[in-house]
């Protein structure tokens, strides 16, 4: 009973300071749940961390394994449940603003605006992926076929990480 | 693209629940090696046509500045826009059910047998895909938005900030925001 208000209580406020992203509060959440709870070894943090960002979905169910080790699998849907919702009630009252705003200047100028700083943060976001996973000559190649095969034809994205997971596979990359 | 917006929507309707949950599920699904955020535009913006392309990345931007994971919020964002609370609900749902099974599953085998080298090697392979498909993402969109000397240095002043000297996002948003808005704030006169 206890375990679970701690969950609730450190993934809910997490939730709340994470700005710009999951990723800023993992230190904290490595502090609360390693060194002060010690639901988790330095470790298995470690580990469950690479498996929450390779596996299909949000980065962010990192907090769910913490969630597992702690109390079960009631634990680990409560402390999904206790990142998502109080971020997410924010970002619901700022959609709701933003449709209520749908031809002010406000939103012209930020979805105008905004546009080419976006498409800096993305870029931004594959330049910084493409230097921390284990690229080698081998990793960069395949990307750069990859992304030509993405931005000259309409061949199914999927079909094409598909091919770059058999490629791994096989050994291809070393 | 607000045309191509309304075009898209004239033409499906707004999503029901659940297609709420199922395409965010494939979206969620898709993400194997990472790259969510390039999926989510894949799918919602060029197959299903939700959205413009303009809107979903200030919409993407939006969900990046608030606090909490940036793909959950967007799917919020999206879910919220079409249906209200609930429709933000069932995209949640379908964003992140499954990918919890499976990390749950991925868990479990992890501590069972301390790794899982087949595994990590198809995972390498992907994330290199994952990757491409992201800079396909700024490519793409670069091409639409990136017309005339301002918001090309816009966009290098962020890559550059954030990208290459690692500057936090708050910091880079404090900077180069406020002169988005002042080069794109709508002139009486202009269109």
């Amino acid at each position: 009973m206890k375990i679970w208000l701690q969950i609730i209580i450190l993934f809910g406020s997490l939730s709340l300071l994470s700005i710009g992203g999951g990723n800023s509060v993992l230190p904290e959440m490595h502090q609360r749940s390693v060194n002060d709870y010690r639901w988790l070894t330095d470790t298995q943090f470690a580990d469950i961390f690479a498996i929450s960002q390779a596996a299909p979905g949000p980065s962010i169910l990192i907090v769910t394994l913490i969630g597992y080790k702690a109390a079960g699998i009631f634990g680990a849907f409560l402390a999904t449940a206790a990142v998502i919702i109080p971020a997410g009630a924010l970002v619901y009252l700022v959609s709701r603003f933003w449709e209520h705003a749908a031809r002010s200047p406000i939103r012209t100028a930020i979805e105008k605006g905004f546009a080419p700083l976006t498409v800096g943060l993305v870029l931004a976001t594959a330049y910084v992926l493409g230097r921390s996973t284990e690229h080698d000559w081998r990793s960069y190649l395949l990307t750069a076929i990859c992304a030509g095969v993405f931005i000259f034809t309409k061949v199914n994205p999927l079909i094409v990480v598909a091919a770059a997971g058999l490629a791994g596979f096989l050994g291809w990359l070393g | 693209m607000n045309e191509q917006a309304s075009l898209g929507q004239s033409r499906g309707g707004k999503p029901s629940l659940w297609a709420l949950v199922w395409t965010f599920n494939q979206v969620a699904l898709a993400s194997f090696g990472g790259g969510l955020s390039a999926w989510s535009r894949e799918v919602i913006v060029v197959e299903k046509q939700w959205m413009g392309e303009e809107e979903f990345l200030s919409a993407s931007t939006m969900c990046r500045i608030l606090p909490g994971a940036n793909q959950v919020n967007l799917a919020v964002f999206i879910g919220a826009k079409f249906q209200g609370i609930p429709g933000a609900v069932a995209a949640v749902f379908g964003l992140t059910l499954i990918p919890v099974l499976i990390v749950l599953g991925l868990a479990v085998l992890y501590f069972q047998f301390h790794h899982v080298p087949s595994l990590q090697k198809v995972l390498h392979g992907a994330a290199a895909a994952a990757v491409a498909l992201t800079l396909a993402m700024a490519v793409k969109t670069g091409k639409k938005c990136l017309h005339g000397p301002v918001p090309i240095l816009l966009f290098l002043a962020t890559f550059i900030l954030n990208g290459m000297l690692r500057w936090p996002l708050l910091f880079v948003l404090a900077i180069v925001g406020p002169l988005s808005l002042i080069w794109a704030w709508p002139r009486p006169g202009t269109k």
